[in-house]
């Protein structure tokens, strides 16, 4: 797939190539020099996370060679895994425990190297907690002024991405010689884990100390759908009232429909659920198949998060709430006694 | 021994929040004029961070806040003294030519080497460009230990301990002075200016400063190519039941 962004790339070398009747096949191969992408692969406990895979979507889209990049214990055999995604040439691989748990202070010298030993034009990053960490403080060290939460790729410098909380699309033009992205996972989703055969080689590491100390983490466990891949999402918010009435009506309609669980910041600020389930331009965005949401008003922070699902679906009491402005379905009612009846009639059908 | 806090806190004018912001017809960017604008919540919850350590007895010897910015920027920085920073610094920058993160970055690595900061508390973003960059950039610049997001944060001489938040859960990370930090919604509740400190805010000192008398270069990086309204989502009405909603969204295929 030949696209925008690697067209405009072949238009610059077909215009050098003309002045300096270069052959076609140094055409080619200035092509290859021309648009290199590394994407930052996250992996956990020696497993792919594979919502970094969006990075890959995104380079391919640019045209030119995509180069994974993996660290840690495991990364060699991260890196085999890895090697199979489709869209990836190589796979960059560095195996040190001391990049395990992800922490910018070594990492970003990390890549600091090997971006310039491998040359690369364009960096990519999932927009996920490990990549706004991390690469705003690589490109400091790059002097070069990022691209953050990327939701579309015009040409191989010209990037599209929300700003004002979603309320406004702003294009932008970058004149800096290495592009640094985040990506939207929303907009990128991951590469396929098969059909590609990457080679693997081992990357440069300059073994720099990270001056902060990790020392725990305390993940909410869950066994339903992960909220930002989830194709259904039903998400509750202030409307629900106390903790006990989110916990007892969310979870059942959640399993009803084999949805994730999220949350507006009312409810989260309240106390009704995790942080980690918020859903907005503080929270996570999402663009599930289905966007339940259940005494939501519709805030345009929380319609940041989810106004590019594809069906949005609500029940609220309040027929003037923005949140019915954006719905394709909309039910005005008392959600304690609609979401019990929606429950019951979604599992016996 | 436990070294004196200078804290450090850049805040930034934004358009207020509850504001819906509207698109220039000419596509060039967002109507800021005539809009109500106010201080970053973000940065908020930076301040009040800030004074809340000096209230909990650490040695705070200095609250400075900064901002980069037209003329208007100092009313932002009034509020962040009348909610309890000491002093502040009022970098005039047009407002035709704003900075973009690198630059801001750039800017208060020299403010904070110049003030001899050792701790520095940005919000995660701005509600404007939503760029979230600013704290990990400068954290690179000064090659300082960062956490992001924070949701609490505890100081012990010179260790720091932070927890922030992370996709799934929490994480904690643990350094030492000197240190950035960036704010998450969860760290504080910020408190509302009195009457009585609004007047003593006024009578606080409030340096204003160029991009030159620093010696920073923030060019832009980035040209922009135009700014438009989002795609308008199409309501699509209300049924009557359960029933009804069910059926519509088996027609719309999304059961």
């Amino acid at each position: 797939m030949l696209t925008i962004a690697g067209q405009s790339a072949l238009r610059a070398v077909r215009a050098r190539s003309t002045s300096h009747a270069l052959s076609s096949h140094f055409e080619s191969s200035s092509l290859a020099r021309l648009l290199s992408t590394l994407a930052i692969l996250e992996q956990r406990d020696g497993k792919l996370n594979s919502g970094s895979l969006g990075a890959v979507t995104a380079g391919e889209k640019l045209g030119g060679s995509v180069h994974g990049f993996i660290a840690g214990k495991s990364a060699k055999t991260v890196a085999q895994e890895a090697s199979k995604i489709k869209g990836l040439e190589k796979i960059i691989a560095v195996e040190n425990e001391a990049y395990d748990r992800g922490l910018p202070e070594n990492w970003a010298p990390l890549l600091v190297e090997n971006i310039k030993k491998g040359g690369y034009t364009h960096v990519i990053a999932a927009h996920s907690a490990f990549g706004k960490s991390l690469l705003p403080r690589v490109a400091a060290l790059l002097d070069v002024q990022q691209i953050s939460d990327v939701m579309n790729i015009e040409g191989e410098d010209t990037f599209v991405r929300p700003i004002y909380a979603g309320n406004a699309i702003l294009t932008v033009q970058s004149t800096d010689p290495t592009k640094l992205l985040t990506v939207r996972q929303t907009s990128f989703p991951p590469a396929e884990i098969e059909g590609g055969s990457a080679s693997v080689e081992e990357g440069a590491d300059p073994k720099a100390e990270s001056s902060t100390e990790w020392i725990s983490e305390n993940l909410a466990k869950s066994d339903r759908p992960e909220l930002a891949s989830a194709e259904k999402v039903v998400s509750g918010g202030r409307g629900l009232k106390s903790k006990e009435e989110f916990d007892r009506l969310m979870p059942p309609l959640a399993d009803a429909l084999g949805a994730a669980i999220g949350a507006s910041r009312a409810a989260v600020d309240s106390g009704f659920a995790d942080n980690s389930l918020q859903v907005g331009q503080t929270g996570k965005n999402v663009a599930p198949q289905l966007y339940l949401a259940v005494g939501i008003s519709g805030a345009i922070q929380h319609l940041a998060g989810m106004k590019d699902s594809k069906v949005i679906a609500c029940i609220n009491k309040d027929p003037d709430a923005p949140i019915f402005q954006v719905a394709d379905v909309g039910l005005v009612g008392d959600l304690f006694e609609k979401v019990p009846e929606l429950t019951e009639k979604l599992k016996s059908q | 021994m436990s070294s004196k806090l200078r804290i450090l806190v850049p805040v930034k004018r934004v358009i207020d929040y509850a504001v819906k912001p509207r698109v220039k017809s000419d596509r060039t960017g967002v109507e800021t004029s005539g809009v109500k604008h106010s201080l970053n919540p973000f940065d908020e919850l930076s301040i009040e961070e800030a004074v809340r350590l000096r209230e909990r007895k650490q040695p705070v010897e200095d609250i400075l806040a900064v901002s980069a910015g037209p003329a208007k920027c100092a009313d932002t920085l009034r509020t962040a003294m009348a909610m309890g920073a000491d002093r502040s610094i009022h970098v005039d920058v047009p407002e035709d030519k704003p900075l973009e993160p690198l630059g801001v970055a750039k800017l208060l690595k020299a403010i904070a080497e110049k003030e001899k900061s050792n701790l520095i508390i940005l919000g995660k973003q701005a509600i404007d460009d939503d760029a979230a960059q600013t704290g990990q950039m400068l954290a690179g610049l000064l090659n300082w230990p960062q956490a992001t997001q924070a949701s609490k944060v505890s100081i012990d001489n010179d260790t720091v301990t932070v927890e922030r938040e992370v996709d799934g859960g929490v994480e904690t990370l643990r350094a030492k002075l000197p240190m950035i930090i960036t704010t998450d919604l969860r760290l504080n509740e910020p408190r509302y200016a009195s009457l009585p400190n609004i007047m003593k805010a006024k009578k606080k000192k409030l340096e204003k400063k160029t991009l030159g008398d620093y010696g920073v270069d923030a060019t832009s990086r980035l040209k922009t190519i135009k700014v438009e309204e989002p795609p308008v989502r199409q309501g699509g009405g209300k049924v009557e039941d359960v029933d009804g909603m069910i059926k519509k969204l088996k027609d719309l295929g999304a059961l």
